[in-house]
């Protein structure tokens, strides 16, 4: 095997929009490079990029992935790098045009272009189970499934793991995002165990639901970079996983004291 | 005692609906269908061995991301026929 091609290529997907993928890419990529790590980002949500202002650098953008496709410019142009992490690159995706304008195969070449130049390739997949999403998986040595503890995203990541596996891109791992712990804990939300119950693949990570992730969007300041917060920690814990650490789950299912008497009876 | 009190919250309502919901979106199986099968299953056997037809349970079964196709037929007794 070349030494070089080290590089592992991992999609971020999950069927419904709204559960937290371009946060998860943009916080694991921050959290791998805060260790090390060489990362570069691809944003696959052609004509709805988001991946730019979630890691505030919106204003650099001059070349984007279409751009490179098309020829109309080097890799390397169009490699963004980050004000904060030497080493994590973002490729941003077109705004004025759509899916359709890359293809599976221009993903796969694109990848295998970069797999000597880095450590991690993290693909941002945009939702639904359509060109874009084929786009984003068609690299991918590992997919990552997100999804919230409801009955839609469930059942929409229970579709893309299904397709997934179809396609020979299984088993995918899961991230269970926005866990409310207050309302386990009360019964009127899913547990980890039910999702992973309900869902049968391995768990990645679990990330709390958390004002500051919204707080650090606004700024354009991924918050595994300083790690403090409970999602930021998730998201370190994440990526450790990713790196082959064994790392215990923050035990979110603490059982309040009446929980715990009815427990005793 | 707890599992009494955690029966009626909305978690297992939202769990149990997921439960089945999953098993027909990876099937591409309606009920209905699913009893048209056992329909057929009842026929097809009937004409080879003798089984009670109401008797008959049919059910997709889950281990882990596994779908089975489960069905439980109850055969008639043979000797009690013999017998008579």
């Amino acid at each position: 095997m070349d030494g070089n091609m080290t590089a592992k290529v991992i999609t971020v997907a999950s069927g419904k929009g709204g559960v937290g993928k371009t946060t998860a890419v943009a916080n694991i990529a921050m959290a791998l490079a805060t260790r090390d790590q060489r990362v570069i980002c691809v944003d696959g949500d052609i004509g709805l990029r988001n991946l730019d202002v979630v890691l505030g650098l919106e204003n650099r953008i001059v070349y984007d992935l279409v751009d490179v496709v098309e020829g109309r410019c080097r890799l390397r142009q169009a490699m963004i790098r980050d004000k904060r992490m030497p080493e994590l690159y973002l490729i941003p995706a077109a705004q004025t045009r759509d899916k359709t304008a890359v293809s599976p195969s221009d993903m796969v070449r694109l990848c295998d272009e970069l797999r000597p130049e880095t450590d991690w390739i993290l693909i941002d997949s945009p939702a639904g189970i359509e060109r874009g999403f084929k786009n984003a998986v068609a690299p991918a040595d590992r997919v990552i499934v997100m999804t919230n503890p409801d009955i839609s995203a469930v059942r929409d990541a229970d579709r893309v793991i299904g397709l997934l596996e179809a396609e020979g891109k299984g088993p995918a791992a899961l991230v269970i995002n926005r866990l409310n712990q207050a309302m386990v804990r009360r019964g009127e939300m899913l547990s980890v165990e039910d999702v992973v119950d309900l869902l049968a693949i391995e768990l990645i990570g679990i990330v709390p639901e958390d004002e500051n992730v919204i707080v650090s969007t606004n700024k354009g300041q991924p918050l595994a970079l300083d790690g403090k917060s409970k999602a930021g920690q998730a998201f370190q814990n994440i990526a450790r996983r990713l790196l082959g650490e064994k790392v215990p789950f923050l035990d979110f299912n603490i059982p309040n004291i009446f929980q715990r008497l009815l427990g005793r009876m | 005692m707890s599992f009494f009190f955690r029966r009626r919250k909305s978690a297992n309502n939202a769990k149990e609906r997921l439960q089945l919901v999953l098993i027909h979106d990876r099937t591409d199986m309606t009920p209905a269908e699913l009893e048209s099968l056992k329909d057929d299953l009842i026929e097809t056997i009937s004409r080879h061995i003798a089984i009670d037809p109401m008797a008959v349970k049919i059910d997709i079964a889950q281990d882990g991301r596994e779908q089975r196709l489960l069905a439980d037929i109850p055969l008639k007794s043979a000797t009690r026929r013999r017998a008579r």
